[in-house]
């Protein structure tokens, strides 16, 4: 048995920060020229939602979403510290279960699709 | 304790405006909350998507609002703030051993980088923006 759980904690941290690094500026360009009438194909609703409706298609959304969410909860944690908040026992349930709902929602979401 | 005990004068909220060192480290820090606000906008979408093409096509109209494209803009360079400042620690990281050497930082720095533009661009061309 592990004596600490930083591993985890630190390994999907990077996970995220790698994948977030990887595709981030791709997704957000594709929908800010949706916002500018350029829809990308993906982004029609046919085009998502079939997308959606695939179990690998869910599973690369699922895993996005909750490496994202965990990289952030986990870099605001360490970042509260340093701007002097020192409730870290606080901060960490409180981050790591925002990041934990959320992406339960989305898989909840994800499979009504 | 000694009658004078030493205080060191540092603010524990804005340690970090003193030195641009400080301040590059912090402007990584907080690109976590353009993220987490970005994967929380990301969760939504997906709401709207599951409740059938009208809330879908709501959705994507109000993020053409000026507002929503605020957002983005500032979600992207944020995102590209990442993405650099995520690769260009990837050398102390990750360090690559090969026999008794070290791959060098720059290689390491590159070979990140060049995958990150074919990625990109297979992102986009999968999804269809061209």
């Amino acid at each position: 048995m592990a004596k600490s759980n930083k591993p985890v904690v630190w390994g999907l941290f990077a996970a995220g920060g790698t994948v977030t690094a990887f595709i981030m500026p791709a997704l957000v360009l594709l929908v800010l020229l949706a916002a500018f009438g350029r829809v990308p194909d993906i982004l029609t609703y046919e085009k998502l939602h079939a997308f959606a409706a695939q179990w690998w298609g869910k599973a690369v959304l699922l895993g996005i979403i909750f490496l994202a969410l965990w990289h952030a909860a986990h870099r605001l944690r360490i970042t509260l510290h340093d701007v002097g908040v020192r409730a870290d026992a606080t901060v960490a349930v409180a981050v790591y279960a925002v990041a934990a709902v959320a992406s339960v929602a989305a898989a909840f979401y994800l499979l009504r699709i | 304790m000694s009658r004078k005990p030493y205080v060191r004068e540092v603010s524990k909220t804005r340690w970090f405006l003193r030195q641009p060192r400080y301040m590059r480290y912090m402007m990584r820090e907080v690109t976590c909350l353009s993220i987490g606000a970005y994967a929380l906008v990301l969760v939504l979408g997906i709401k709207r998507l599951s409740e059938g093409r009208a809330a879908y096509e709501g959705f994507l109209q109000a993020l053409a609002s000026p507002g929503g494209i605020l957002f983005h803009l500032v979600v992207l360079a944020f995102a590209l703030y990442h993405t650099a400042s995520w690769f260009n620690v990837t050398p102390k990281a990750m360090p690559v051993q090969i026999g008794e050497s070290f791959v060098s930082g720059g290689v390491i720095v590159g070979a990140h980088y060049g995958a990150w533009i074919v990625i990109s661009l297979a992102v986009l061309l999968l999804a269809g923006a061209f």
